[in-house]
C-alpha cells in the first residue's frame, strides 16, 4: 500500500474563504493509502515546502498530494520541493481547488464539497502514478533564421555575438528587406539605411554568420535541439567567388522590361540585377523569366563584358542539407494588393500610389533621385492627399479587420517630410482614428498638425475622380459634417499590411500554426511571445503582427536571447510524460501517424518470437523528443495501445471513479 | 439637448424593427464616413449618411425617420459597396422607408384627392386604386 501525504492550501482567503480546508484535510484522511492529511496558509512559501518535506521524513510518505491552485502555477515548485524531499517528482499530483474551485462558487458548503471531490480524484490518481525520468537529448550549436530583414539580421547578430553560428536564409538576392526601401524612421527621422546598411555589412563579415541568399526552405525534419533543414539554393547564374560587383554586367544588359522590384515597380531593371546598390552580397542574379539568351540563346552580353568570368549560364539551382538547434522565423510582411479599390483609383491613375511608392519617391536613391515629383508627368505636386486605412480595420472581403499600427506613424512622417522640403504643399490626411502609441509617438504626429500644418480630416475619402490633371478627392469631415472636394495633385494611400503569401507554406515546414490572418502564431500572448508551440521555433518580427522597426528589433532580440538560452545547454531535458506504445497491442494501423500534429509517430518493424516461430510485424514508434504530450494518439489508437505517460487510461478512469464516488 | 438616456424606450421598438427588417449591425459601424464621402446625393440630405447610423446608434429613431436623408437616398448602393465594416446603409435607409410605408392609420392619401389624381391620363388607373388601399387604412 502507498503512503499517501494531502497538504491543503488555504491560499490566504483565495481559497479558505469558499473552502472548509480544515474539512477538506480530515475527510480525506479517510481514502485509502493517506497516511498524513494537514492544511496550511501558503503551500508555495518556504515553510510551506519545508512543512512537506518534514512529513516525508516524518511519516516516511512516497506520494503527495497538493490541493492549492491551478498546477500551471506551483506543479513546478512541488515537484522540485518533492525531488528534494527524497521524492520522484512525478510521483505528486496537484488537486486545483482554486481557478476550478474557490474562485468561481460562492457557496462554502458547495465548494467545501467539490474541493474534498477534486482532492480525492488526484488521491485516486497519485495511487498509480509511477516514477518516470526525463531523458536527455542533444544540441547543434547552430541556429537558423529564416529572413533577412531587420529582423532577421538583429536575431542572427545577437545570436552570432553570443558565439554561436548563424545561417541567415533569404528568398530575394539580397539582404535588407522592407527597412532598406524606407526612406527616413520615425520618430525620429534618421536615414534608414544609414543605421541598416552597416548592420547589413556586419551580418555579412561576421564569422559565424553565413548567407543563403536567393534560397528558400524546402523541408524542414527533426526536432528541437536536431533540426534537418533542406535549403533550396535558387540558380544565380553568377559565381558568388568569381564576381567582383563591378555593376558593367547590370548597367548593359539590353533586357529593360523587368518591373523593379524594389522601387516598387516604379522604374525598370534588367534581367541581370542586384536589388539595390547597397546589396548585401553585392552580386547580381540573372532573372531566367528576363534574360533574353536563357529564353532564345542569343545574346549573352554580360558574358562577353565580365572581365571575372563570372557568369554562368548552366548554373542549376541545388538542395542543400543543414542541422540546426534552434530556428527563428523572420518572414516579415507585404501590403495588399489594392486592385479590388476601384473608387481610390490606384490600378489606372500612376499618381495614386502606396505608401511604400511613396518612401521610394520621396528617397534620395530612388527613381527620381529624391526629387518628390507626380509618377505621371514628372511635376511637383501642390496638393497631396494622404488616405488612412485603406484595408485596414476593414472586415469585407477586400481588406484585413485588424489595424496595421504602422500607417499613422508613416503618414505623419511622410508629410512632414513633404512639408519640411516643400513648405508650400499642402497636405491632407484622411484618418478614421490616428492611434500613435509609443515612445515620442503622438508628440511626432502632433508635431506635424501643430508645427507643420498638415491638415488632418477626421473622415474618409469616398472616391478619387481624375479631372484634367488633377485628382478630385472626394472626403467628409464627420465632426463638422462638412462634404469635403480637394483637387489634388498626388493621392498616397495607407495599403493595410499582411503576412505574406507564402507564410502558410513554411508554417507546414515548420509545423507551426498561423492565426485567421496567417500571421505566426505565439505560444502565449503575453508569456511567450516569441516562442512557438513547436519547442526551439521562435518568431521575430512582422511576419507574428504588424509591428514598427523598434519593436521588430526588441522581439529580434528577444527572439535570439531564447535562441541562445537553448544553443547554450549541453543536453535537453525532455518531457518524461510522452505516449507509449505497448507493442504487443498494437496492430500496426498507424491512424496515430496521420493525427499526431508534432509528427512524432513513425512505425518500426519488431520480430515477435511465438514460441520459436519467428514472424515480423509493423508497429507505431513515438519519438520522445518530438511528443509533446498532448494525447491525441491515445484517443485515436482503436486497439488501445498507445497511453500517455503521467496520464493513463487507468489514471483518468480512477480519477473520474472517485469524482463520481 | 440633454439626454438622460441614449436609446429613448419609446423609440426601442422602431429601432428594433429597422434593424429586423435591414439585417444589419449598425454596431459595426465605426463612423469613419467613407459612406458620405462617396454618397452622389448628399446635396438634397439634411443629415449626412454616416450620421443617419450614428443617429440610429444613439436611439435617435425619430429623427431618422423625419428626416429628408431617407428619401433622398437613391438606393444606388455606392456606401454599401465601399463600407470597410460591411455596414449595408442603403439597406437601412430602405427600411426606415418602409417602416413609414408599413404604419397603419397615417392616410397620406385622402378620399377627395383620388378624383384629382385620376385626372393625370397617363396614372394608371391601378396604381391609384392600389395606393389608395395602401395609405387609407
Amino acid at each position: 500500500m502507498q503512503r499517501i501525504g494531502v497538504f491543503v492550501c488555504w491560499c490566504g482567503s483565495n481559497i479558505a474563504a469558499t473552502v472548509d480546508v480544515e474539512k477538506v484535510s480530515e475527510e480525506i484522511k479517510n481514502m485509502p493509502g493517506v497516511v498524513y492529511s494537514s492544511n496550511y496558509q501558503y503551500m508555495c512559501s518556504e515553510i510551506g515546502q519545508n512543512m512537506l518535506k518534514d512529513a516525508v521524513k516524518e511519516h516516511n510518505l512516497d506520494r503527495l498530494v497538493i490541493s492549492s491552485c491551478s498546477p500551471r502555477m506551483h506543479e513546478v515548485t512541488f515537484r522540485k520541493a518533492a525531488k528534494a524531499a527524497g521524492i520522484n517528482p512525478y510521483l505528486i499530483e496537484v488537486a486545483n481547488i482554486r481557478e476550478q474551485c474557490s474562485w468561481v462558487h460562492k457557496d462554502k458548503a458547495a465548494g467545501t464539497e467539490k474541493a474534498i471531490a477534486l482532492t480525492r480524484a488526484a488521491v485516486a490518481k497519485v495511487a498509480l502514478n509511477q516514477e518516470l525520468v526525463p531523458g536527455e537529448i542533444g544540441v547543434t550549436k547552430k541556429a537558423l533564421v529564416i529572413g533577412g530583414g531587420i529582423a532577421g539580421i538583429q536575431t542572427a547578430l545577437d545570436i552570432a555575438e553570443a558565439g554561436y553560428k548563424v545561417d541567415i536564409l533569404e528568398q530575394s538576392p539580397s539582404i535588407g528587406g522592407k527597412m532598406a526601401q524606407i526612406d527616413k524612421t520615425f520618430p525620429t527621422l534618421d536615414c534608414s539605411a544609414c543605421i541598416l546598411t552597416p548592420k547589413m555589412v556586419d551580418a555579412a563579415q561576421h564569422p559565424n554568420i553565413t548567407l543563403h541568399t536567393y534560397s528558400e526552405v524546402e523541408k524542414v525534419g527533426g526536432y528541437v535541439g536536431n533540426f534537418q533543414v533542406d535549403i533550396r539554393k535558387k540558380a544565380r547564374y553568377v559565381d558568388m567567388d568569381k564576381c567582383t560587383g563591378c555593376g558593367v554586367c547590370t548597367e548593359k544588359c539590353p533586357s529593360k522590361k523587368a518591373k523593379n522590384e524594389f522601387e516598387e515597380g516604379l522604374s525598370n531593371r534588367g534581367a541581370i540585377y542586384t536589388p539595390f546598390a547597397q546589396a548585401v552580397p553585392n552580386v547580381p542574379v540573372i532573372d531566367e523569366k528576363e534574360c533574353i539568351k536563357l529564353k532564345t540563346g542569343k545574346c549573352g552580353l554580360c558574358e562577353k563584358l565580365c572581365s571575372a568570368g563570372a557568369i554562368k549560364f548552366d548554373d542549376k539551382e541545388e538542395v542543400i542539407t543543414e542541422n540546426y538547434g534552434a530556428v527563428v522565423v523572420a518572414t516579415g510582411y507585404d501590403l495588399i494588393n489594392l486592385d479590388k479599390f476601384g473608387e481610390y483609383q490606384y490600378s489606372d491613375h500612376p499618381d495614386v500610389v502606396t505608401s511604400l511608392e511613396f518612401e521610394r519617391i520621396t528617397n534620395a536613391a530612388g527613381p527620381t533621385s529624391g526629387k518628390f515629383v507626380r509618377p505621371s508627368d514628372g511635376k511637383r505636386p501642390q496638393k497631396v492627399v494622404f488616405v488612412q486605412c485603406v484595408g485596414s480595420r476593414d472586415k469585407t472581403e477586400r481588406g484585413k479587420s485588424y489595424c496595421s499600427k504602422i500607417c499613422c506613424m508613416y503618414t505623419a512622417k511622410h508629410a512632414m517630410l513633404i512639408k519640411e522640403k516643400y513648405p508650400d504643399i499642402e497636405a491632407y490626411v484622411f484618418y478614421i482614428d490616428v492611434r500613435t502609441p509609443g515612445k515620442n509617438f503622438d508628440e511626432f504626429y502632433r508635431r506635424a498638425v501643430e508645427e507643420y500644418g498638415v491638415n488632418y480630416i477626421k473622415g474618409m475619402v469616398g472616391k478619387v475622380f481624375p479631372e484634367g490633371d488633377k485628382l478630385m478627392v472626394h472626403g467628409v469631415d464627420t465632426m463638422s459634417g462638412e462634404t469635403l472636394v480637394i483637387d489634388a495633385d498626388m493621392v498616397v494611400l495607407a495599403a493595410a499590411t499582411k503576412a505574406k503569401d507564402d507564410a502558410v507554406d513554411l508554417k507546414r515546414k515548420l509545423n507551426i500554426s498561423t492565426d485567421s490572418d496567417n500571421f505566426f502564431t505565439e505560444a502565449h500572448a503575453k508569456l511567450k511571445p516569441v516562442e512557438t508551440a513547436s519547442a526551439g521555433i521562435y518568431l521575430a518580427g512582422a511576419c507574428q503582427g504588424p509591428k514598427d522597426i523598434p519593436e521588430t528589433v526588441a522581439q529580434a532580440s528577444a527572439a535570439a536571447a531564447k535562441a541562445i538560452g537553448l544553443l547554450n545547454k549541453a543536453k535537453l531535458v525532455n518531457n518524461p510524460c510522452v505516449s507509449k506504445v505497448d507493442k504487443d497491442l498494437c496492430s500496426g494501423c498507424l491512424a496515430c501517424t496521420k493525427m499526431c500534429p508534432y509528427d512524432a509517430i513513425s512505425s518500426e518493424e519488431i520480430e515477435i518470437n511465438d514460441h520459436g516461430k519467428i514472424t515480423k510485424k509493423v508497429v507505431a514508434k513515438v519519438n520522445e523528443a518530438l511528443c509533446q504530450g498532448c494525447g491525441g494518439c491515445t484517443v485515436t489508437c482503436r486497439p488501445g495501445a498507445i497511453d500517455l505517460k503521467g496520464f493513463t487510461n487507468k489514471q483518468i478512469l480512477a480519477e473520474v471513479d472517485a469524482i463520481c464516488q | 439637448m440633454v439626454r438622460s438616456k441614449v436609446v429613448p424606450d419609446n423609440d426601442k421598438k422602431e429601432l428594433a424593427e429597422i434593424l429586423k427588417i435591414s439585417g444589419e449591425t449598425i454596431n459595426d459601424c465605426m463612423q469613419c464616413g467613407k459612406c458620405t464621402a462617396g454618397c452622389p446625393a448628399t446635396g438634397g440630405m439634411d443629415i449626412l449618411p454616416h450620421q443617419i447610423i450614428r443617429d440610429l446608434q444613439l436611439g435617435q429613431v425619430k429623427k431618422v425617420m423625419e428626416s429628408k436623408t431617407i428619401w433622398s437616398c437613391a438606393s444606388c448602393f455606392a456606401c454599401a459597396s465601399r463600407c470597410p465594416r460591411n455596414v449595408d446603409l442603403a439597406r437601412l435607409m430602405e427600411a426606415a422607408r418602409l417602416l413609414i410605408v408599413r404604419k397603419k392609420g397615417s392616410a397620406r392619401l385622402k378620399p377627395e384627392t383620388v378624383s384629382q389624381l385620376m385626372e393625370d391620363k397617363k396614372m394608371p388607373q391601378q396604381a391609384v386604386v392600389s395606393a389608395f388601399r395602401k395609405y387609407n387604412k
